[in-house]
C-alpha cells in the first residue's frame, strides 16, 4: 500500500495534484474532500455559462471515466478541522480521515460588501456554480441590477446579467475601470463598449447602502445621495484566500498559507496549492498571491509530485499571464503593466488576477493601435516587463514568449520607443530571431 | 458560420496542419468541446498539451473561432516540433 494523500478542495489545484500523485505512484490512496456539490468544474467558465455561451454540463472538464481513471475517493463534505500532530482531518459529519500527506487547496472566497442592507435577499456574488445559477434564477423577471466592484469578475457579472435581459447600472468609485492595471485609453475602450451595449456606467459613484422592501432588494443609495431602483445588487470587490482551516490548525499564514519553494507549509507533511498558497516570487524575493487558473494547476502539479515522492521539485512563480474578455474584447495581460497603486474598486485581489500586474516597473510604457489590436508594452532597458493586448491576439503569442523568457530585446528597445514605431513588425522580428537562437 | 469541407480538402488539411493549443491560456471552460460538431473533446487535448490529432477532426475551425481566449490556432504540423504544444506536459 502506498501513501495516503488527503486533498482538501475540488478545484484545479487539487485535481492537478491528484493527477500528479497518480502519475508518480500508482499504489497511492488519494482522497479528495470538498463541500461543493458540483464537484470539479471550470470556475472561469462560469462567465461563459452566465453569458449563455455554454450549457452547465459542459463546465465539467473531466468525464466520469476520466475521474474513474484517477482512482480517487471523493468525500463530498466540508473539512472542519485538521490535527497536524495526529495527521487527521475532521469532517463536518464527525468522521475523521487519516493522512500521510495533506494538501490544502481551499481556494478563495468573495469579500462581502460592508454597507447597510448587504444582508438583503437579492445581494449576489459570483464565487461558484451555485452563485451563477442563483444569478440566472434571479435574472428572470428582474428589471434592473446594480454591479459594484472592479476587474474581471465585475464585468463577468455585468455581461451575464445583460445577456439575461437585465438592465445594469455599473458603479465605479474612481474616474475609470481597473485603474491600477489598465491604461486610461484601455479603460475608456472598455467603458465605451459597455455603454454601447446599454450598460450605464457610473464613474465616481460609491454604493452607500442597499434599500429593501420586505427583506428584498428594492434600490440602492449612492454616496452623493441618489436613489436607483433595482432588483439585484452584485458585489465583486475582490476575494480573500480561504485560510481559516489552516490558521486554526496552527499553520503559518499571511494573506494565504505560507509555503516554501516545494509548496510545503510550516508543517512538513502539509502542502498548499491554488489560490490559498502564498509562495515566494524568486524574481522579487517577496511573497506573492495569484488567483489564476493556470497558476493553480502548476502549483497543484508541483505539490502533488512532491507529496508522492520527496520535496525536490521547486515551484517557479514565473511571469503571470491571463487572457480574459473585457466587454467582449479579448484581452491578454502579461507581467508588470500597472500603475503601482491600488484600485479603489477592489479590496484585494480578484479572480483572474495577479499581484504582479499592478506593480510599477522601471519600464517605459508604449501604446499603439496595430493590426486590429490595441497593444501596450512596458519596455525596459533590455527586456519587456509586461504587455496588454486588446482585440486581435496574434501579437500576444510572441509577446508571451519574449516576456516570460525575459528575452533580451535590447536591439529593438530604442526603436520601440521611437514615435510611430511599427511595434508588431519589431516584436515579431525579434521573436523570430529569438526562436532561431533557441533552436 | 460553420461549414464542412470536402473529404479531399479535409485530408489535405489534416496531412499538413492541425489545431494547436496554448495550454497556459486555457481555463478548461469547455467552449471548444461544446462547439465541436463531432464532439471531439478538444479541451482534453489542451489539458494534455497536445495538438488535436483526432482523425475525425473536420478542420472546420469552429473550436478556434469560438475559444473565448483565442488559444487555439491552426498550425502546420512541421512547425510544431513533434506534436507538443508550448507549455504542454
Amino acid at each position: 500500500m502506498g501513501r495516503r494523500h488527503v486533498l482538501i478542495g475540488m478545484g484545479p489545484g487539487a485535481i492537478a495534484a491528484a493527477e500528479a500523485i497518480r502519475s508518480a505512484d500508482a499504489g497511492a490512496e488519494i482522497v479528495v474532500v470538498g463541500a461543493d456539490r458540483h464537484g470539479y468544474y471550470s470556475r472561469p467558465g462560469l462567465a461563459y455559462y452566465l453569458a449563455k455561451e455554454i450549457p452547465e454540463k459542459w463546465l465539467h472538464p473531466l468525464s466520469a471515466e476520466g475521474l474513474a481513471g484517477l482512482d480517487l475517493t471523493i468525500v463530498n463534505e466540508r473539512a472542519d478541522g485538521i490535527d497536524t500532530k495526529a495527521h487527521r482531518v475532521m469532517l463536518e459529519s464527525g468522521r475523521e480521515l487519516v493522512y500521510d500527506r495533506l494538501l490544502i487547496a481551499t481556494g478563495s472566497t468573495a469579500i462581502p460588501a460592508k454597507v447597510p442592507g448587504a444582508e438583503l435577499d437579492g445581494v449576489v456574488k459570483l464565487d461558484d456554480l451555485d452563485d451563477a445559477n442563483d444569478i440566472i434564477r434571479r435574472s428572470a423577471g428582474a428589471k434592473g441590477a446594480v454591479v459594484v466592484g472592479g476587474g474581471i469578475t465585475a464585468l463577468e457579472i455585468v455581461e451575464g446579467l445583460h445577456a439575461h435581459g437585465v438592465h445594469v447600472d455599473y458603479f465605479m468609485r474612481q474616474d475609470r475601470y481597473w485603474k491600477n492595471v489598465l491604461s486610461e485609453t484601455e479603460s475608456h475602450v472598455v467603458e465605451q463598449e459597455l455603454g454601447g451595449r446599454g450598460v450605464r456606467v457610473h464613474n465616481y459613484t460609491e454604493l452607500a447602502g442597499i434599500l429593501g422592501r420586505d427583506g428584498r432588494v428594492a434600490a440602492v443609495a449612492t454616496g452623493d445621495g441618489k436613489r436607483i431602483p433595482c432588483d439585484l445588487v452584485a458585489v465583486a470587490i475582490g476575494v480573500h484566500a480561504r485560510i481559516e482551516l489552516a490558521r486554526a490548525a496552527g499553520l503559518a499564514c499571511g494573506r494565504g498559507i505560507l509555503v516554501d519553494e516545494y509548496l510545503r507549509s510550516s508543517d512538513e507533511d502539509v502542502y498548499a496549492a491554488g489560490d490559498v498558497a502564498e509562495p515566494v516570487d524568486h524574481g522579487t524575493g517577496l511573497r506573492t498571491m495569484e488567483v489564476l487558473w493556470n497558476s493553480a494547476v502548476r502549483k497543484g502539479r508541483t505539490a502533488g509530485l512532491n507529496m508522492a515522492t520527496e520535496p525536490v521539485r521547486a515551484y517557479e512563480t514565473g511571469i503571470p499571464l491571463n487572457v480574459t474578455r473585457l466587454a467582449g474584447l479579448k484581452t491578454t495581460i502579461i507581467g508588470s503593466v500597472g500603475s503601482g497603486g491600488r484600485d479603489a474598486d477592489l479590496e484585494g485581489l480578484q479572480r483572474g488576477d495577479s499581484q504582479t500586474w499592478s506593480e510599477l516597473g522601471d519600464a517605459v510604457a508604449i501604446e499603439a493601435q496595430t493590426h486590429g489590436a490595441r497593444v501596450r508594452l512596458a519596455v525596459g532597458e533590455r527586456a519587456l516587463a509586461g504587455a496588454v493586448v486588446m482585440g486581435d491576439q496574434s501579437l500576444s503569442f510572441p509577446l508571451q514568449d519574449l516576456i516570460q523568457a525575459r528575452a533580451d530585446v535590447g536591439s529593438i528597445a530604442a526603436d520601440l520607443k521611437a514615435a510611430g514605431a511599427s511595434i508588431a513588425e519589431l516584436v515579431e522580428g525579434r521573436w523570430r530571431e529569438w526562436r532561431e537562437q533557441l533552436a | 458560420m460553420s461549414w464542412f469541407k470536402s473529404d479531399r480538402e479535409k485530408y489535405a488539411a489534416l496531412a499538413t496542419a492541425w489545431v494547436l493549443p496554448e495550454p497556459s491560456r486555457c481555463v478548461q471552460c469547455g467552449v471548444c468541446s461544446f462547439n465541436c460538431p463531432i464532439e471531439i473533446d478538444v479541451r482534453r487535448h489542451v489539458w494534455l498539451g497536445e495538438p488535436v490529432k483526432d482523425s475525425r477532426c473536420l478542420t472546420c475551425g469552429e473550436c478556434i473561432k469560438r475559444c473565448p481566449r483565442g488559444l487555439l490556432r491552426f498550425e502546420p504540423i512541421a512547425a510544431t516540433h513533434g506534436g507538443r504544444a508550448r507549455g504542454g506536459r
